[in-house]
């Protein structure tokens, strides 16, 4: 039992992840319509920025907290400008080819530069060491991982549902023509979107740095579960996105209690599953 | 009718002249070798651009031609896959008049070339492979396994750490071939030395979170945690392991560890982790002077220090280049017999012996990670605990029951 507790929370903390990286998807498919198979690569970006920050210009972890997303999202924001733009009126696949070709780019630019092994970041000081919970010793930093990704998560749906902002972007792709006459700078708008959906994995790269080794193939080992929890919580749903993320961090981790091997196919079952049933998806509206 | 028959004739001459592949002492009038190894993947790091380095150093230290004709370097990119791996080799023994395959890191990719090369009779020198059976049941008659096997890391890693005073075991284990061979023959040599086995759990390839499987091995109360897997999935095991505060309460046992996989992680991290290697840059004059040629070579980018995968390819193609000298031809057979008849002797190897089943059997070391306060200068990673005479290091002849040995 005592055991089971410990993996249960380990799920959350990987669920955590999922949540703020799929998340960032939901937002830039429900709002751009477009899939964004860079995802991942931006992920890694965000890692790297923080990790080259501290390395050559001394840049600490609570600083990068902040700039490396703000690098991530400016880079997201320039290929908005110069490439996806053209492709919103096309098919989503072309949207899909080129972020999955800006994805094999990123990670051979990363892999030429840095290697396959990748480097160590160390934990902030001030989150070094943890507490024993009686069931299990929980490391300071993965606390902190989940209160602040479940946080961030929150404040985006926030924002997105309910402001004025949130408003302006949710009828800027219902229908962009009208809310331009209404004199709201709609392609600024869809700029800023992708940035902040590409700085929300930046900023799970952060988080990440201290706790995966920063490689360039850190990204693909996540994208695809990530890519699960969107379709599982169906398309462009934000709500969705977030609990599905927590919830299947939740069952992988219970899997890799009671049958570690099926542990890395588990997500892809449940997929199958509730695409059958539900083919928009768990909290998804169809189109 | 005359033009036609003096056609005919020039043609029968051209027939005549032309010699058969065999007829030649080196074919083709080229000594070429082609590395395959893994330029982009899990492994790049510690074999590809480096190991196509440690071939073209030995080809310059060689003077670039033997038996007076050139030697040739080519390489490619087997993604970790064994179709690619055989498909690409097929190309350069039929197409690309390649004599001898190197590196082939990954069991999977060396088990798919052998038998191209056997077929063609065409050399493989293996560095990098771990898998016990490639000169078990799976031996060919042209190949040679170099550099180290499973059984070699888990009889080093696995005695000695015992002998040590560690007696319980927990495996972290891959979830494919590589990793099971990995834990099962470390398991024999833990209970044979005296030890215990408490349990084992098998995750996924490349899993980036390790946590559960760690909290599995924390509960199950060992002294070891022995981990049977390579590159980032050992990488990832070692560093959560300190965040969960598992290390240093219990050891690491690293079964298949190298020294890049060690600079990526710094010293804090892996300090105090045992691991067997077949070769450490800081071991004497001999291997300094060499490695630091190698950190230094303008091809070396990164400026890294060799891997035993790359050290130990040096070694096995300047044994190849002296067989094909000595006997005067690059036909496999004469090259093969020579290799198998001739003890390595280098920076390397010391007294090495291939035996008939084309394991190479040599010194094996038993190595702790340093403190970083025991750390003096850059790369000053390990500790030689112990040197593992090649008797104790390999499993014999008989034990590898490779059909071939047993027939002579």
């Amino acid at each position: 039992m005592q055991a089971l507790f410990g993996q249960l929370l380990v799920g959350l903390i990987n669920g955590s992840f999922y949540a703020l990286l799929s998340l960032g998807l939901a937002i830039i498919f429900g709002l751009l319509n477009v899939v964004n198979f860079a995802h991942g690569a931006l992920y890694m970006t965000g890692a790297f920025v923080a990790w080259m920050g501290l390395q050559y210009l001394g840049i600490p972890y609570w600083a990068a907290l902040l700039l490396s997303p703000l690098a991530v999202g400016l880079l997201g924001a320039v290929i908005e400008r110069t490439m996806l733009r053209r492709l919103y009126a096309l098919d989503h696949l072309y949207g899909l080819l080129l972020t999955f070709g800006l994805t094999l780019i990123i990670e051979g630019l990363f892999h030429h530069q840095f290697g396959n092994s990748g480097n160590g970041y160390p934990v902030p000081e001030l989150l070094q060491g943890g507490s024993n919970l009686g069931f299990m010793f929980l490391p300071r930093y993965r606390a902190w991982v989940v209160v602040v990704s479940i946080a961030v998560c929150i404040l985006s749906w926030f924002v997105i549902e309910r402001t004025r902002l949130g408003a302006y972007l949710r009828a800027g792709t219902e229908n962009p023509r009208l809310l331009q006459a209404f004199g709201v700078n709609v392609p600024m708008m869809l700029t800023l979107t992708y940035g902040f959906g590409v700085a929300l994995a930046g900023f799970a790269g952060v988080m990440a740095a201290p706790i995966y080794q920063v490689s360039p193939a850190m990204g693909s080992n996540l994208i695809i579960v990530v890519f699960a929890v969107v379709v599982i919580g169906g398309m462009g749903s934000i709500f969705g996105s977030i609990v599905t993320g927590l919830g299947l961090g939740l069952v992988e981790g219970l899997t890799k209690y009671l049958y570690p091997p099926a542990a890395s196919t588990v997500v892809f079952v449940i997929m199958a599953l509730v695409l059958l049933v539900r083919p928009a998806g768990l909290f998804g509206r169809q189109r | 009718m005359n033009r036609i028959l003096r056609i005919s004739l020039a043609a029968l001459v051209a027939l005549a002249v032309t010699p058969a592949r065999a007829a030649d002492p080196i074919s083709d009038n080229v000594v070429k070798i082609g590395v395959l190894t893994d330029m982009t993947g899990f492994y790049s790091d510690l074999a590809g651009a480096g190991s196509v380095l440690a071939v073209k150093m030995a080809v310059d230290d060689f003077g670039g031609k033997v038996a007076g004709k050139p030697i040739e370097v080519i390489s490619a990119d087997h993604q970790n896959k064994a179709d690619i791996a055989s498909n690409t080799a097929r190309k350069w023994f039929d197409e690309n008049q390649v004599d001898v395959a190197v590196d082939m890191v990954n069991s999977g990719t060396a088990m798919a070339v052998m038998p191209v090369a056997a077929e063609k009779k065409r050399i493989t020198l293996l560095s990098g492979p771990a898998t016990t059976a490639i000169t078990g049941e799976k031996c060919t008659p042209y190949n040679i396994h170099y550099t180290y096997n499973n059984w070699a890391l888990a009889n080093g890693t696995g005695r000695e750490v015992v002998n040590a005073g560690g007696k319980t075991w927990f495996f972290v284990t891959a979830d494919y071939v590589f990793g099971k061979s990995l834990e099962d023959d470390t398991a024999a040599v833990v209970k044979a030395a005296g030890g215990k086995v408490l349990g084992s759990v098998r995750h996924p390839q490349s899993s980036s979170d390790f946590s559960s499987y760690l909290l599995q091995a924390q509960a199950s109360g060992a002294q070891v945690i022995g981990m049977a897997n390579a590159g980032a999935d050992t990488i990832n095991t070692i560093k959560q392991a300190k965040e969960f505060g598992i290390t240093p309460k219990q050891t690491l046992a690293g079964l298949l560890v190298f020294i890049s996989d060690v600079h990526s992680l710094g010293l804090d991290i892996a300090k105090g982790m045992y691991l067997t290697t077949a070769f450490y840059w800081d071991l004497d004059d001999q291997t300094r002077a060499w490695a630091k040629r190698f950190q230094n070579h303008p091809d070396n980018k990164k400026k890294a220090m060799p891997t035993m995968v790359q050290a130990g390819l040096y070694s096995a193609v300047t044994h190849y280049l002296n067989a094909v000298k000595a006997v005067g031809t690059d036909a496999a057979d004469p090259v093969i017999a020579k290799m198998k008849a001739t003890p390595v002797n280098d920076f390397f190897a010391r007294g090495g012996v291939i035996g008939p089943d084309g394991l190479h059997r040599h010194d094996m070391y038993l190595a702790q990670v340093k403190a970083p306060a025991d750390s003096k200068y850059p790369w000053d990673y390990y500790k030689i605990v112990k040197k593992i005479p090649a008797a104790e290091a390999f499993p014999s002849v008989e034990a590898q029951k490779c059909p071939l040995a047993v027939k002579k």
